[in-house]
């Protein structure tokens, strides 16, 4: 079975890039990865299209993890989720954890094999309950 | 509603968004992140450059279509959140609707906004204008679009002594207090020439 992928949805394309580039130094190639930052105009926001095309990139059997920065982020990424084929919706979570560290952690456990519900529960281990 | 109808509606309701840019971004300035005047500028922008397609289909597949837009290009949470409220006003709406079913359906997609913001009114939110504006439309009373305007701007302008405990305002938990809320004051400019152009 293939591994969970991650996707990153920062408001920031700078901060989703890094975010990407330090999941990659740690996991290489061995994850399906797509990350999206900024609006439709490149500006500060996220943008609910490419947040789908990032789904589909990082598409694996296993499901796909999405780690997200503030609340607007997350919205998109629900409507995104609710936008895309219904038998693809039950494998899309969206895990509660800080962006850069949780794509890192998530990548790591993931890289490991763990389902998607392991691999979010790790993640949400990083934040406060 | 004939073709004209429809476009006279959405281009006045989307140019008082444009035209208030400045002093939307000003209220999120103070208390979010300032984006709110820009992206719900570049929302209505993109819902006025499709618009002219889309008005001899029945209002309720423009509503949809006005959702879909503000959801593919505002770019903040507005986006899904106003983009919801559209959606479901769509989806929703009465073949012929009267006052009673057009309160249904408002109910509806208000509560489908609650539902995506994980909010509820009380948080200084947008849902602080539309609850109260439910609430004056259900009055079974007559000049319901003066009321309704009315309520509309009375219930932005209460927003400014709440604490916002929602979106990013209430990271600011105390110091929210004494700002209007952007998205009351969007939505109230919108409801108000809504209530305008229907007016006559």
């Amino acid at each position: 079975m293939a591994n969970v992928g991650i996707v990153i949805v920062s408001h920031s394309p700078k901060v989703a890039e890094g975010a990407a580039d330090m999941v990659r130094q740690m996991v290489g190639g061995s994850v399906p990865l797509a990350y999206t930052g900024g609006n439709a105009d490149g500006d500060l926001g996220t943008d609910v299209g490419k947040i789908m095309e990032c789904i589909r990139q990082a598409w694996s059997d296993a499901g796909v993890a999405i780690l997200v920065d503030l609340g607007g982020a997350e919205t998109n990424s629900e409507m995104a989720i609710e936008m895309l084929e219904p038998e693809l919706q039950d494998k899309i979570v969206i895990c509660n954890a800080p962006i850069v560290e949780g794509a890192v952690i998530a990548a790591t456990e993931a890289s490991g094999g763990s389902s998607l519900a392991d691999v979010k529960s790790t993640v949400e281990e990083l934040s406060p309950q | 509603m004939s073709p004209e109808q429809k476009k006279t509606l959405i281009e006045e309701v989307a140019k008082v968004v444009i035209q208030h840019t400045d002093e939307l971004t000003e209220l999120d300035q103070a208390i979010g992140d300032g984006d709110h005047g820009l992206n719900m500028k570049r929302g209505s922008e993109a819902v006025l450059a499709g618009l002219d397609a889309q008005l001899e289909k029945p209002l309720a597949e423009v509503l949809k279509y006005v959702g879909t837009t503000l959801v593919m290009k505002v770019g903040g949470a507005s986006g899904p959140l106003y983009g919801t409220l559209f959606l479901t006003l769509g989806k929703e709406l009465a073949e012929q609707p009267d006052l009673a079913s057009f309160s249904q359906t408002l109910s509806l997609a208000i509560e489908a906004v609650q539902k995506r913001g994980k909010s509820e009114p009380g948080q200084k939110t947008m849902l602080d204008v539309l609850a109260p504006v439910l609430e004056e439309l259900k009055r079974d009373e007559d000049g319901v679009i003066d009321r309704i305007r009315n309520r509309a701007f009375s219930a932005s302008e209460a927003t400014i002594p709440m604490r916002a405990t929602r979106g990013r305002a209430s990271f600011l938990g105390d110091r929210s207090i004494g700002h209007m809320d952007p998205g009351a004051r969007s939505c109230a400019l919108m409801i108000g020439k809504t209530c305008d152009v229907l007016g006559g």
